[in-house]
């Protein structure tokens, strides 16, 4: 197993000399030497909203289950009914507590043959797989060290991800997943990710990763860090697991019910305390906030009620948007408060910025508006 | 990496540098960097004063945002703003893309011409600059 917990000692990417070649600034994230950023964040932002960017992205924890109890076993933990999962697909999926709080939120995918491989979150990989390991003993096992987690993101990057991986990229659907066989060695492709831009993710092992890399750039894509990652995700209204949610916020007032399978009787950690908060009336809501002057909010900022005066949340994820130009942000507000419209206030460092609650996704590509 | 330090201007530690106008010699061009802006990243808002605002030396003065921290600026001297570039308002990435030329920041009208005697030369403040 990868040793995560060890402060101080950093994990290293398999493809480390890579991105120290293309000039990689990197930057420690959950036990892991991460490329923040290449060329600088906002160029890698744009070349993925324009066009194509590759990031590693081997720190998400990668565990397989196997074995003909597994959709079952699967199932126990997590949110999602992966028993109604076709092979072939993949699904965002959530480990939640007996509470209904998120410890985690994941990708599942189904293989052939009773085979289902999980995405965790690094920060949460050990935490996860002893989850898994619980309920399903031998039949789960960790692959993170001995593969490699390339995501292709961008409006080209359908074409990209056929050219170098063949044809039968061509044919995929969105949350598709399969097996290919790329110059000898097994690749899993699944056309997924976290941008908000079509593309695909793409697990190798690690003795072809460098190969596979290689083939990405040289078709044109532009390397990406953690940096632009976030800016991506952000403008895209993708939660982050550790900000905008965690263990004591739960899936509908993070909006994430569809993450949530509740239809079919089969008991889930969690699921007592989920039927409860979906009854309820919610109290707050995770709102997208965005300002209307110039300056930028980010995590942690208070944001306050100018009618009242109260401060009503914290900012949960915050940021420059460089595909708006504007600042963005998420907060668990008060429902009065969440409705789209509402204009409220930020604290950026004492001065009130007047910004207004939205509705997700920040911004749209092309092909959705 | 090699990073660019003007002879002609004067520097802090604080990794701002300063012009003094030859055409008005009581006038100083302040901006930051090239180091500073390499280390900032991509700068996407500067918070400043209004024009006319009385400057303290050493006193933080303004904000620097990039995409992902947020850097005070300090006064380098005492005196009165008399002007702040309006290009960066649309084009805040001028601070990294020409951090001595195009990205300057404010125009400050010193009262202590001695104030300056206190700042770095270049080959000062290279020596606050990483190797590599």
């Amino acid at each position: 197993m990868t040793d995560h917990g060890s402060p101080g000692a950093l994990t290293h990417l398999v493809l480390r000399e890579r991105h120290q070649a293309l000039g990689a600034r990197f930057a420690p994230f959950a036990g892991w030497e991460m490329p923040l950023q290449y060329e600088g964040i906002v160029a890698e932002h744009h070349a993925v909203r324009e066009r194509v960017g590759i990031f590693d992205v081997s720190h998400l924890a990668r565990a397989w289950v196997q074995g003909p109890r597994a959709a079952e076993l699967l199932r126990s933990v997590t949110t999602f009914d992966v028993t109604a999962l076709p092979v072939g697909k993949a699904h965002y999926s959530l480990y939640c507590n007996e509470d209904g709080g998120i410890e985690d939120d994941v990708f599942i995918y189904h293989l052939p043959n009773d085979r289902w491989l999980v995405i965790h979150n690094a920060a949460n990989a050990d935490q996860d797989f002893r989850r898994l390991q619980e309920v399903a003993g031998d039949m789960a096992s960790e692959v993170t060290p001995e593969t490699v987690l390339l995501a292709v993101q961008g409006p080209e990057a359908m074409e990209l991800l056929g050219n170098v991986l063949g044809e039968r990229v061509a044919a995929m659907e969105p949350r598709d997943c399969i097996e290919l066989d790329w110059r000898g060695s097994p690749v899993l492709m699944a056309r997924t990710g976290y941008t908000g831009e079509d593309g695909g993710e793409c697990i190798v092992g690690a003795d072809r990763a460098e190969e596979l890399w290689d083939a990405f750039i040289e078709g044109g894509a532009t390397p990406a860090g953690l940096g632009a990652r976030d800016t991506l995700r952000l403008e895209a209204a993708l939660p982050l697991h550790g900000n905008d949610i965690d263990a004591t916020t739960h899936p509908y007032e993070a909006g994430l019910g569809f993450a949530v399978s509740l239809d079919d009787d089969a008991p889930f950690t969690g699921r007592e305390a989920l039927v409860a908060a979906k009854e309820r009336p919610r109290t707050r809501r995770l709102a997208h906030l965005a300002a209307r002057e110039r300056g930028v909010i980010r995590r942690g900022y208070e944001v306050s009620d100018p009618d009242s005066g109260d401060v009503v949340a914290r900012l949960t994820s915050g940021g420059h948007s460089p595909s708006l130009r504007l600042g963005i942000g998420m907060a668990y507000l008060p429902v009065e408060l969440a409705r789209r419209g509402t204009m409220l206030e930020v604290d950026v460092r004492g001065r009130a910025l007047p910004v207004e609650v939205v509705r997700r996704p920040f911004y749209r590509t092309p092909k959705d508006s | 990496m090699e990073y660019e330090t003007p002879e002609n201007l004067r520097y802090t530690p604080d990794h701002e540098w300063l012009r003094r106008e030859d055409d008005s010699p009581d006038e100083v061009t302040i901006g930051v960097t090239e180091f500073a802006q390499e280390q900032l990243g991509d700068v996407v808002y500067l918070e400043l004063p209004a024009e006319g605002t009385a400057l303290t030396a050493g006193a933080p003065f303004g904000e620097i945002e990039s995409a992902k921290t947020v850097a005070e600026l300090f006064a380098p001297v005492t005196g009165e703003l008399i002007a702040i570039n309006g290009e960066l308002e649309d084009r805040p990435e001028l601070v990294n893309e020409s951090p001595f030329d195009e990205g300057w920041i404010v125009r400050v009208r010193i009262s202590d011409e001695t104030e300056l005697d206190a700042l770095l030369d270049a080959a000062a403040y290279r020596e606050l600059l990483p190797e590599d």
